[in-house]
């Protein structure tokens, strides 16, 4: 370094300034208000955030170092907020800089690997240079390896992956997600990947009480409320579909209030013979949630399975 | 002969990050960026070979100087050029078109003198470069 440019560098630097100045605090406050529980998940989303603004007041000050590795990993079961929360860090790696543009592209498999041969190949540089200046978001990663099939395209699309994601590590930031045993197996398969993701996160799955509060903020976004009863039928229907298949987290639960609101929509139109108020077309009673298949064992073809095999 | 087309083409080389600087303008004007490539430097070439399509959807110039990196491995000895394109109503034209690669040596043009009827002179040029077929020329 010169004599000129060192004149230019601070000599002491104000971490809290930087950290209210960069919006950062905004982000992780936003963070905390908008999204139940994910404790562990805030916890790393705060370290990493700690460790980029560091990182940056050691740049102001010459202390050179590499672009830290920023590419993720995101496991956890479906319906706790992957998505969610990756939208929220390419804003962050966004406002501290790492990223240019901080948008997220979410793709799958499909939207990588090609049909034939010579396919995959643009298909993958074209979604990549897409997500330049952002965050690819790869939901259900591990679809991309297919042991089963040794002429498996999808391959291809790791490699170029790979490559992408060591060469051009200032353009972008890859997120993997996906269940966690599987996203354990696809790293295992392909350790070029373990390798350059720094950053694991693991999603935990919400408790009973978590859930409700998600239920609570859902019909709140969307101008409904429970009353004392609709509330005492959801803690219950949590508790029951927590114990059958294909239970989802957050997701079940606004697939349940969306069904809801449609058989209070259909109450509303059998039992009302005079003009309705705003309460009663906004509210979600007992009725509406106990009409759920989830009380009755669930879906029939869940429920005969059991039976046969009991 | 250094070949003067297009915007820039009287400064030095413009670097990776010029380029880059350069194609995020275009893009943040909402115009599609494209690279293109030939070996026949005549200025009234309309027909650049087209490398991959124009990107109409690619928020971050990172994407442009990643397919002229891509362009130069296959094409590193020919001119490479980088063009937006303005797709709004009423213009529907280029907007920028610069060089970005160019080949190690540039033999430049000839004039060419037919004489015609009377004592009328008609003048072309032509590229050495173009007295090679096609694939062969700048080496």
């Amino acid at each position: 370094m010169n004599a000129e440019t060192k004149e230019m560098t601070p000599s002491s630097v104000d971490l809290a300034a930087s950290y209210e100045e960069s919006g950062v605090k905004d982000i992780l406050r936003e963070l905390d208000e908008t999204l139940i529980g994910l404790a562990p998940v805030k916890q790393r989303i705060k370290e990493t955030a700690a460790l980029l603004l560091v990182d940056k007041a050691r740049r102001e000050m010459g202390l050179a170092t590499e672009t830290p590795t920023l590419h993720m990993s995101f496991t956890g079961n479906p319906g706790t907020g992957k998505t969610t929360v990756a939208l929220k860090i390419a804003d962050l790696l966004h406002r501290l800089g790492y990223v240019r543009k901080g948008h997220l592209v979410t793709v799958t498999r499909d939207d990588l690997v090609g049909q034939y041969i010579g396919h995959t190949a643009p298909k993958t540089k074209e979604v990549l240079k897409k997500a330049m200046g952002g965050v690819l978001f790869i939901d259900e990663a591990y679809y991309l390896y297919r042991p089963e099939n040794e002429r498996d395209y999808g391959q291809e699309a790791i490699e170029i992956l790979l490559q992408v994601m060591e060469n051009n590590r200032d353009d972008l930031v890859v997120v993997l997600a996906g269940y966690a045993d599987r996203m354990d197996r696809f790293f295992e398969s392909n350790p070029g990947f373990r390798s350059r993701i720094a950053h694991h996160i693991e999603f935990p799955d919400y408790s009973d009480d978590e859930l409700e509060s998600i239920a609570e903020i859902m019909l709140a976004e969307q101008n409904y409320v429970f009353d004392e009863g609709g509330k005492r039928a959801m803690e219950e229907y949590i508790g029951q579909r927590r114990a059958q298949p294909h239970f989802a987290n957050a997701r079940s639960i606004r697939n349940a209030l969306d069904r809801a609101r449609l058989r209070q929509a259909n109450r509303l139109f059998e039992t009302s013979d005079g003009p309705l108020d705003a309460t009663a077309l906004s509210t979600i009673t007992e009725a509406d949630i106990r009409a759920s298949r989830v009380f009755r064992g669930g879906l029939d073809v869940d429920r005969a399975q059991r039976e046969t095999c009991a | 002969m250094r070949l003067r087309q297009g915007q820039f083409s009287f400064l030095p080389d413009l670097t990776d990050d010029d380029i880059r600087t350069q194609a995020q303008y275009a893009i943040d004007n909402g115009w599609a960026v494209s690279v293109e490539y030939t070996d026949d430097p005549h200025p009234r070439n309309s027909y650049w070979e087209m490398w991959g399509h124009p990107m109409f959807d690619n928020p971050d110039a990172a994407a442009v100087v990643y397919e002229v990196n891509e362009c130069r491995k296959e094409h590193g000895s020919k001119y490479i050029r980088v063009l937006a394109f303005d797709a709004s109503a009423g213009w529907e034209s280029i907007r920028m078109s610069f060089i970005v690669n160019r080949p190690a040596e540039e033999p430049g043009f000839r004039v060419v003198r037919q004489e015609a009827e009377g004592r009328k002179i008609r003048y072309t040029i032509e590229s050495y470069a173009v007295r090679e077929p096609e694939g062969a020329r700048y080496a």
